[in-house]
């Protein structure tokens, strides 16, 4: 589903003292199917962002539209609950939501409150264990006897149990140990790719920003900072430093590169073997010259 | 030589008599006034050594000598004001109700004099550099922030030893910053050793020395110079390698022959440079 953001802006506390701006004019466009990265500091608004995709808060003024359905101040979608059944937000430690007694049903719940059928349920639930890297077994046991990287796991299955269109995601590896982030972001890629969803990823990760990602959003006091392809947004140092971020390390290193040698080698998200044929390819070159 | 400040000897734990042990035969020195960093997969035990140093745990088997005292029943209280602890989570360690009151928490428990209250909390909220903050309420801070608290805090019982277990894995990369600077300023000026347990490959890059967990045993100790040279065996136990490590090893398969282990992007450049010269 494609997701527009017009001139939005949202208030906390409306009309009290303790107001609190915390989008400010927003516009942005995310076309079905990409792979979006929204990176900004504790307080740039990125949750309030994500709130506004599934219908938890309604732009205090301004328009959201996420495929069909059309939020604005005066105007809730009448069909609420068909919005949230097609945008599933996984949020910030989802395992601390896990209630039930078993696996089984606590994956079950989000379906359940959709009224999808018992049979169906059953099957989804088949068919999202394997993908999130779960085993059968697990069903019956009880989510609190889990790892904390197995309970994150449940939750998101719960999620993915709902069949959404849109995934976002709000700092999905945070607390996980590094093969843990790249196992569970490497799911939500081809999860992406093979189910042809619209994935929109909160992150303070440079490196996954540019990994996955393939149109990056960089928030800052509740506004747009920057906005655009990986590989021209995250590569602006000076730009980025100015909000306390930095650029990825490879672009990092190229840039260091070029200062010393000077010679360009130009950042197209190529991988680590690629950057190192490059400076081989140059540093014999450079020799051969002589 | 450096005295040794902990010592861990044979140490062997589990949660239960039927449980499985999460640490099995372990034994380690920290010195004082050092750096070390603690990684190892989610499991690996990193934890469970943390709370056993401050004797929130004890061991089954082997024994834990802290401060030339061996870690018991009698002695944890001893033991705790040497050892101080920041958590992962910043909301869960905020007691008062406002950022001087939460200094004052550890204070207030051991007795403190009024008027030494008055100039520690005034002289780690420095340190830490929130000394702006001190009627604020903890609500009001950004992550980042409220950890900082949390080490001057702990820093106001003036510890020997500062644990950080994962102290910085709820941040954003700007309160990772923050917290990276207090702490190895305050390591400089308290002259204390720094425990850091954590995931964080730059944290771990500015230790002197470095303990890798696997599977609840020590699976290596050195420097992370020597540690990051290990990459393959890293990855393996599921750990990552900074992306200069990695680069290294590319360019060596490329066929530059890099002789030293780089630990940051200088020192690569440098060796390129000098390869490059040398050509």
């Amino acid at each position: 589903m494609d997701i527009t953001f017009k001139n939005v802006s949202y208030i906390y506390q409306r009309n009290t003292p303790f107001a609190h701006k915390a989008i400010e004019d927003l516009s942005f466009h995310i076309p079905s199917g990409s792979f979006v990265a929204i990176i900004g500091h504790t307080g740039s608004g990125k949750s309030t962002l994500i709130q506004h995709l599934n219908g938890l808060v309604s732009p205090s003024s301004g328009e959201v539209t996420i495929g069909e359905y059309r939020l604005t101040d005066e105007e809730k979608p009448k069909r609420m609950k068909e919005l949230r059944s097609r945008v599933g937000v996984v949020f910030q430690y989802p395992e601390h939501q896990l209630f039930e007694e078993t696996v089984e049903k606590d994956i079950a719940f989000g379906p359940q409150n959709f009224d999808i059928p018992k049979a169906d349920i059953n099957k989804r639930i088949k068919e999202v264990v394997p993908k999130v890297g779960l085993q059968e077994e697990l069903l019956k046991r009880s989510p609190f006897e889990l790892s904390g990287g197995q309970m994150r796991r449940v939750a998101i299955a719960g999620v993915l149990a709902i069949k959404p269109d849109v995934l976002v995601l709000d700092e999905p590896t945070a607390g996980l140990d590094p093969r843990g982030q790249k196992e569970m972001m490497d799911m939500f890629y081809t999860m992406h790719k093979e189910e042809g969803l619209t994935t929109v990823l909160v992150t303070h990760s440079m490196e996954d920003a540019v990994k996955y990602a393939d149109h990056v959003i960089i928030l800052n006091n509740g506004t747009k900072y920057m906005e655009g392809k990986p590989e021209d947004v995250l590569t602006q140092q000076e730009a980025l430093n100015k909000v306390q971020l930095d650029v990825p390390e490879a672009v990092q290193f190229l840039q260091s590169f070029e200062k010393r040698f000077g010679v360009t080698i130009p950042f197209t998200r190529q991988s680590t073997k690629e950057i190192a044929q490059s400076i081989q390819r140059y540093i014999k070159e450079a020799g051969s010259r002589e | 030589m450096r005295r040794k400040f902990i010592e861990f000897r044979n140490v062997s734990f589990r949660y239960g008599d039927e449980e499985p042990w999460v640490l099995k035969n372990c034994s380690f020195e920290i010195y004082e006034n050092e750096w070390i960093a603690v990684i190892g997969h989610n499991g690996s035990g990193k934890s469970t050594i943390a709370k056993l140093m401050n004797g929130l745990l004890f061991p089954q088997e082997g024994e834990i000598i802290i401060n030339g005292q061996k870690v018991n029943e009698e002695t944890i209280w001893d033991i705790r004001k040497d050892v101080g602890m920041v958590f992962q989570n910043p909301d869960n360690q905020f007691v008062g109700t406002t950022v001087q009151d939460d200094v004052a928490f550890g204070m207030e428990n051991r007795g403190f004099p009024r008027e030494e209250m008055v100039q520690r909390i005034e002289q780690n909220l420095t340190a830490v550099g929130m000394q702006d903050y001190r009627l604020t309420e903890p609500h009001r801070l950004s992550g980042g922030q409220k950890q900082r608290v949390a080490i001057a805090s702990v820093l106001a019982i003036s510890p020997q030893v500062l644990i950080l277990d994962e102290a910085t894995a709820m941040l954003d990369p700007k309160g990772r910053m923050e917290i990276m600077r207090t702490v190895s300023k305050v390591q400089e000026e308290h002259q204390i050793s720094l425990i850091t347990i954590t995931h964080d490959l730059q944290e771990v890059v500015q230790a002197e020395r470095v303990l890798v967990m696997n599977k609840g045993e020590i699976w290596d100790e050195a420097t992370p110079r020597e540690i990051f040279a290990k990459k393959d065996a890293l990855r393996e136990i599921g750990l990552d390698v900074p992306f200069v490590a990695t680069l290294t090893d590319e360019l060596k398969q490329a066929g530059i022959s890099i002789t030293n282990e780089p630990l940051n992007q200088e020192e690569l450049l440098e060796d390129l440079w000098t390869l490059h010269s040398r050509t």
